[in-house]
C-alpha cells in the first residue's frame, strides 16, 4: 500500500511543488514579519517550478489514486493555464495598492492565492464526484476569505459573505445531485457512473433531476445564469486582483471539471470517434437543451445588464458573466470541436480579461476610482495605458485583428459545423451588443475630456509597463498567428477513458 | 459489495429505502425553504447545514440499501467540509459585524444590479 501511494505521488508532482511552497510561504511570514516582500519571491519562484514539473507531464494519459484523479493532455493544459494566470496575478498583486495596504498579511494573502491555485489543479483533474466536490470545496473556501482580504472594506467584507451564502448553497444543491446519482448506479467514480448509464435500466427522471443538481455546483462555479448573483457583487468588492484571477483561473478549472464531468459520464463510451453532438443516450435527458438555454440567457443577461454599469469593475463581471456564455456554447457542442474551442478560448481569455483588469487597477492606483466617468480624458494623460486597454476591450467584443476573434471564431465555427446555425446566430447578435458598452469606454478615454482641464500625465514604472505589454502581445499576436495555439487545443482535448 | 453484513436481519421491521429519502428530501427542502425565507445570515447558514446533513441521510441510506462503504465515506467527506465551510463562514461574519453592526443579509446592499 505505501508504495502505491508513493508512485501514485509522482503523478502530481506539480501539485506537490505547490503545496510545498504554499508550506515555506506560512514559516517566512511567520519568521520574517519586516521583509514582506519574500513571501512575493518565494511564491513566484514556487510558482515558475510549478510550471517547469508540469512540462514533465506532457504527453501522460493515465489514472491516479484509484481513479480519483486523471492526468491526461486536457487537464494538462488547463492546469497551464492555472498556473500561468497564478503568476500574473501574483505579480499583479505586487503592483496593487489595495492589496498592500493590507500591512502585516501579506503572507496570508498569497497564501491564499496559491491555495486556490491548488484548489483548481486538483479540480480540473478530478474524475470522481468525491474528489470533485472536494476540490470544488478546496477553491471555493479560500475564494471566499481571499475576496474579503480587505477587511476593513465594506464592501469587500460583504462581497465575501455574500460569495459563502451562493457557493455554500450551490454545493449543498450539487452535492444532493451527486447522492441521487449515487444512489441509481452505486459508484461514484465518473467512468463507472457511464457504464451504468450505458447498461440503460436506470430511471430517466430521477438521473435528469440529479444531473441538473449537479449542474447548479458547476454553473455556480462558471457564473452561469440563473447561479450568476453573487459575480457582480464579489467581483465588485473582492480586491481587484482577485476578482482577476477569480475571473480566470476560477471559471477555468470550473469549465474543466464540467466538461470531464459531462463528457465521461453522459456520453456514449462505446463510439470511436464522437459524432457532432453525441448527447443524449440516455433516454429522457436532454441535457443539450438544458445547456442551450443556459448559454443563451447567460450571454443575453450578461450583455444586456452590462450596458448600463458606471463601474468598470462591475461592468467587467458582466461581461465575463457574458462571456461564460460564449464559452457554453462550445460546451454544447460536446465533440472534440467544441472542446477545443473553449480551450482556445480560455488562452485568449486569459491575456486579454487578466490585462483588462490589470489596467483597471493601475488606474485605480493613480485616480482611486473605477467610475467610468474618471476615466474621461485618460488618454492623453497615459497613452499606453488606455491604448492597451481600448486593445483588451475590443479583444474582448471579439473584433478581428485581436486574440479575441480567434476565440469567438472557433467556438461559432463548431456550432456551425454541429449544424446549430441559429445559436451561432444568437452568439454572434450578443458580439454586436457588446461592443456597444466596450467602446463606450474607449470614447471616454479618447474623445471625452474631462471637466476641469490639468496637464498631469500619469507615469508608471517599468516592472508594471513589462507586465502591461507582455499580456498585451499575446492579445495581438494570437490575432494573427494561432496556428500553432489551435494545434496545441486539438492536441490537448484527449480525456483518459474518452476515445 | 462487501457491507451486505451491514444489515443481516433483512426482517420485515426494516425500514424501507423510501422513507429515508423522503425525510431526505424534507429536509433538503426545509433547508432551501430556510436559505430563501430567512434573514440572519446565521440563520441562512444553519439552513445550508441542514441541507447537507440532508444529503448525509440520503447518502448513508443509498450506502446501507446498496451494501456499498463509499456512500458512507464521502459522508466523512461532506462532514469535514461542512466544518470547515461552518469555521470560515463564521469568520466572515464575525469580520462583516465589525463593520456594518448588522447581520441581516437585506442590509447587505452597497453592492447591487
Amino acid at each position: 500500500m505505501p508504495e502505491i501511494i508513493l508512485n501514485n505521488l509522482n503523478f502530481i508532482l506539480p501539485e506537490l511543488v505547490l503545496t510545498a511552497t504554499v508550506l515555506v510561504i506560512i514559516v517566512a511570514y511567520l519568521t520574517n514579519r519586516k521583509d514582506e516582500t519574500i513571501v512575493y519571491y518565494l511564491s513566484l519562484v514556487g510558482l515558475v517550478i510549478t510550471l517547469y514539473a508540469l512540462t514533465g507531464k506532457v504527453g501522460e494519459n493515465l489514472s491516479a489514486f484509484d481513479g480519483m484523479l486523471s492526468i491526461d493532455p486536457f487537464s494538462l493544459f488547463f492546469k497551464i493555464v492555472i498556473v500561468f494566470s497564478t503568476i500574473v496575478v501574483v505579480i499583479m498583486s505586487q503592483h496593487s495598492d489595495e492589496v498592500k495596504s493590507e500591512k502585516n498579511l501579506q503572507g496570508e494573502y498569497y497564501f491564499l492565492v496559491l491555495s486556490m491555485a491548488i484548489g483548481m489543479m486538483f479540480m480540473v483533474g478530478a474524475s470522481n464526484l468525491l474528489m470533485m466536490y472536494l476540490a470544488l470545496e478546496f477553491s471555493s473556501l479560500t475564494s471566499y476569505v481571499a475576496s474579503g482580504f480587505t477587511r476593513k472594506a465594506k464592501d469587500s467584507s460583504e462581497a465575501s459573505l455574500k460569495y459563502l451564502l451562493y457557493g455554500a448553497f450551490s454545493s449543498g444543491v450539487m452535492l444532493y445531485g451527486i447522492s441521487i446519482l449515487y444512489g441509481l448506479t452505486g459508484t461514484l467514480s465518473i467512468a463507472g457512473i457511464n457504464q451504468v448509464l450505458m447498461q440503460g435500466s436506470v430511471n430517466s427522471l430521477a438521473l435528469l433531476i440529479s444531473s441538473l443538481f449537479i449542474l447548479v455546483g458547476f454553473a455556480y462555479k462558471i457564473s452561469a445564469v440563473p447561479f450568476h448573483y453573487w459575480t457582480p457583487d464579489v467581483y465588485e468588492g473582492a480586491p481587484i486582483t482577485i476578482t482577476a484571477f477569480l475571473s480566470v483561473a476560477s471559471k477555468a478549472a470550473g469549465f474543466a471539471m464540467m466538461m470531464r464531468a459531462f463528457k465521461v459520464m453522459f456520453v456514449d463510451s462505446s463510439l470511436v470517434t464522437l459524432p457532432v453532438g453525441a448527447w443524449g443516450f440516455v433516454n429522457g435527458i436532454h441535457l443539450q437543451q438544458v445547456l442551450i438555454v443556459l448559454s443563451v440567457l447567460t450571454m443575453t443577461l450578461g450583455n444586456l445588464v452590462a450596458l448600463w454599469q458606471d463601474n468598470l469593475k462591475r461592468m467587467l463581471a458582466y461581461s465575463s458573466i457574458a462571456q461564460a456564455g460564449y464559452m457554453l456554447l462550445g460546451v454544447l457542442v460536446l465533440g472534440n470541436d467544441g472542446t477545443a474551442a473553449v480551450m482556445i478560448y480560455f488562452v485568449v481569455y486569459l491575456f486579454m480579461n487578466l490585462g483588462a483588469f490589470y489596467v483597471v487597477m493601475l488606474f485605480a492606483n493613480k485616480i482611486g476610482s473605477e467610475h467610468i466617468d474618471s476615466y474621461k480624458g485618460l488618454g492623453r494623460k497615459s497613452p499606453l495605458l488606455s491604448v492597451a486597454l481600448a486593445v483588451f476591450l475590443i479583444s474582448l467584443t471579439g473584433l478581428p485583428p485581436t486574440a479575441g476573434f480567434v476565440g469567438k471564431w472557433m467556438i461559432f465555427l463548431s456550432l456551425i459545423n454541429a449544424k446549430m446555425i441559429g445559436v451561432a446566430v444568437i452568439g454572434v447578435i450578443n458580439s454586436v451588443i457588446s461592443l456597444y458598452y466596450y467602446v463606450r469606454v474607449i470614447r471616454n478615454m479618447f474623445l471625452r475630456d474631462e471637466e476641469r482641464m490639468s496637464d498631469e500625465t500619469f507615469k508608471f514604472p517599468l516592472a508594471q509597463q513589462i507586465l502591461l505589454v507582455s499580456l498585451l502581445i499575446p492579445t495581438l499576436y494570437f490575432g494573427l498567428f494561432f496556428n500553432e495555439l489551435v494545434e496545441f487545443a486539438q492536441f490537448s482535448v484527449t480525456m483518459f477513458g474518452v476515445k | 459489495m462487501t457491507g451486505k453484513n451491514a444489515c443481516p436481519t433483512k426482517s420485515n421491521f426494516m425500514i424501507p429505502l423510501n422513507h429515508y429519502l423522503l425525510l431526505s428530501a424534507f429536509l433538503f427542502s426545509c433547508g432551501v425553504l430556510g436559505v430563501v425565507v430567512r434573514r440572519n445570515a446565521i440563520v441562512v447558514f444553519m439552513c445550508i447545514e441542514l441541507m447537507l446533513n440532508a444529503v448525509n441521510l440520503s447518502l448513508i441510506a443509498f450506502s446501507s440499501y446498496l451494501g456499498d462503504a463509499t456512500g458512507q465515506m464521502l459522508v466523512f467527506f461532506v462532514m469535514v467540509v461542512a466544518a470547515a465551510e461552518a469555521a470560515v463562514g463564521l469568520a466572515i461574519i464575525i469580520s462583516l459585524f465589525r463593520n456594518k453592526q448588522t447581520v441581516n443579509v437585506d442590509e447587505l446592499n452597497i453592492l447591487k444590479w
